[in-house]
């Protein structure tokens, strides 16, 4: 079967076709940026770059970085570039200490963003003879949204099913044939383990997995694929340079093809901040360059990954990222929500406790678990059980309100929480992926 | 007329209790009830000792966490439906037990139980009134 592409002319470019239209790009969105957003045109001041000294990629070094630091810094309106009667939508993801990263889309971002995530289901080998289940959660989360879209633009009958409640998920995709599933890679395990449960691995049709925001490992990859008898495909993106469709992966499924035409890619070392030679492992930095609303310049993904430029047997042209291998920042992913150890610092504080703890994520039954140890002081400790246990309770929702998931709380005799030279261990990550 | 209990928090996990126990008899220190309230994660272990300040001492002196609260040691006749009287005296006057447990051994012909309760001092004119002993901590052997 001949490979389709959903907008070929960027897809399959050529590497001069594609540099001159980044050039062009970057120029006018340097430019933008500078006229629009005071906090980066600050931060160009203090390094001394002005718009007339980025004339293309090659200059792209010169450009200060931006961090989740400054999202959290500058939020909720500091870097947007259009007047808000100009943006439509806003997306969000859990930030540090309680701020959350607020992205702002006009139409025509809404509309790029789409076009990503449709190109990831046509390479998937989507159709508008297909029916697609859009199992990520819908709302402020860009999983829903964004394949929603995307499959609109391919022209699939798009079941909008948001996450959870698998007998529902089961029920549509058995009556109306669903044909791809997009969700989290967890979850597709726990639908194929139900499926199998339940005996209705023949009514299955699917031919094909959209599979992201968390990461899983090529043994996952297999056993979804001869569980659920499709070809599971990997997704990258973050809500800050859009959502989904960042990067998408081929029938070749040997890394993601990043969406070049809209993000330049790359790779620094995260100490020294320098920009790597192609094929060395770093740091993923991302360059919005059609972005309207919220455009941001060398934003730091703290990913750690390897671009390659090897020729794809898929003919796209388009660089591809290998699936993240770590993060330089200590940053978790649990249930595809971005959860950082400071955040429950803070809230174990602000609640009276001491910062005393561990965090353990595991994953049990295919889904993530999160579990908070806290050594318990004299201060917080009565001979009331329903006291402590209603102390809990309290310490159990600040947590839910922060991280938006929620977090089991163990309480831990004093110094029982394992310390190496000194210095305690606060993240035990049991997950195997 | 209260005693004073220590309330100990325990980890659960294999050997803790052992731990404490061990601690308590290495140091001479007499336990004369024990009591543990539990979750699936910790429990509260509740003792009375022969010495309520060294046994503190010792505790917290070695990690551990805990505290004191006043409670009543509690007469009760020592036969069938000897308890009852005593529940029911607290009953009518709407006194609510928080917890209750009981104390190894007879200082005289009586069985004796532990009481936590709000308003201590007005149960235990009331218990008098009703001829029910409450016993002091010289009764009981406690320094």
């Amino acid at each position: 079967m001949a490979e389709r592409y959903y907008q070929k002319d960027m897809e399959c470019a050529s590497r001069e076709e594609m540099v001159a239209l980044q050039n062009e790009r970057l120029v006018a969105q340097v430019k933008h940026v500078w006229d629009n957003v005071p906090y980066y045109r600050k931060k160009m001041e203090e390094k001394g770059v002005t718009p007339d000294d980025i004339k293309g990629i090659e200059d792209l070094h010169k450009l200060p970085f931006l961090t989740k630091d400054d999202l959290r810094e500058a939020y909720p309106y500091g870097l947007l570039a259009k007047p808000l009667a100009d943006c439509v939508r806003i997306q969000s993801t859990s930030g540090t200490t309680g701020k959350r990263v607020v992205a702002f889309y006009t139409q025509h971002d809404v509309d790029l963003w789409e076009d990503c995530c449709a190109r990831a289901i046509v390479a998937a080998g989507g159709t508008n003879e297909d029916v697609c289940q859009v199992a990520y959660g819908y709302g402020l989360f860009t999983g829903g949204p964004g394949m929603n879209g995307g499959s609109h633009k391919v022209g699939c009958l798009t079941l909008p099913m948001s996450s959870g409640n698998t007998d529902r998920q089961l029920q549509f995709m058995t009556d109306l044939g669903a044909t791809i599933i997009c969700c989290t890679p967890s979850y597709a395990e726990y639908l194929a383990e139900s499926i199998h449960e339940r005996g209705l691995r023949d009514q299955i049709k699917l031919k094909a997995g959209i599979f992201g925001a968390e990461a899983w490992s090529e043994e996952m990859r297999h056993d979804i694929e001869a569980q659920l008898g499709l070809k599971a495909y990997d997704i990258y993106g973050l809500t800050e340079t859009s959502g989904p469709g960042v990067a998408f992966e081929c029938s070749e499924q040997t890394g993601m093809h990043i969406n070049e035409d809209h993000f330049i890619a790359e790779i620094i070392d995260p100490d020294t901040l320098e920009v790597l030679p192609e094929g060395s492992q770093g740091e993923l930095v991302f360059t919005s360059i059609t972005k309207e609303a919220f455009p941001l310049l060398r934003y730091r993904t703290k990913d750690i990954t390897v671009l390659s430029r090897e020729k794809c047997s898929c003919g796209r042209t388009l660089v591809k990222m290998h699936k993240p291998m770590g993060r330089s920042d200590d940053m978790l992913i649990v249930k595809g929500v971005n959860v950082f150890p400071s955040q429950i610092e803070a809230v174990l504080l602000e609640n009276g406790y001491p910062a005393n703890y561990q965090i353990v994520v595991d994953r049990v039954n295919h889904s993530d678990t999160i579990e908070v140890l806290v050594e318990m002081t004299p201060e917080i400790f009565s001979d009331s059980l329903g006291h402590i246990t209603e102390m809990e309770k309290e310490l159990v929702s600040a947590l839910k309100a922060m991280l938006g998931i929620y977090a089991k709380v163990r309480l831990v005799e004093p110094k029982s929480i394992a310390r190496s030279e000194g210095k305690a261990v606060r993240v035990i990550d049991k997950r195997k992926i | 007329m209260a005693i004073k209990q220590i309330t100990v928090f325990l980890e659960n996990r294999a050997g803790r209790l052992l731990e404490i126990t061990q601690l308590l008899a290495d140091n001479k220190i007499d336990l004369r009830a024990l009591n543990i309230a539990e979750t699936t994660d910790y429990g509260l272990l509740r003792i009375i000792a022969d010495d309520t300040e060294k046994a503190l001492t010792v505790l917290k002196e070695n990690g551990a966490i805990a505290t004191t609260t006043d409670v009543l040691a509690v007469a009760v006749p020592n036969v069938s439906g000897g308890l009852n009287t005593l529940l029911r005296v607290l009953a009518n006057a709407n006194v609510d037990v928080s917890y209750m447990y009981s104390i190894f051994g007879h200082a005289d012909e009586n069985a004796y139980m532990i009481l936590q309760l709000a308003e201590a001092d007005e149960v235990v004119a009331l218990l008098q009134k009703n001829d029910i002993i409450v016993a002091t901590e010289e009764k009981l052997g406690i320094n």
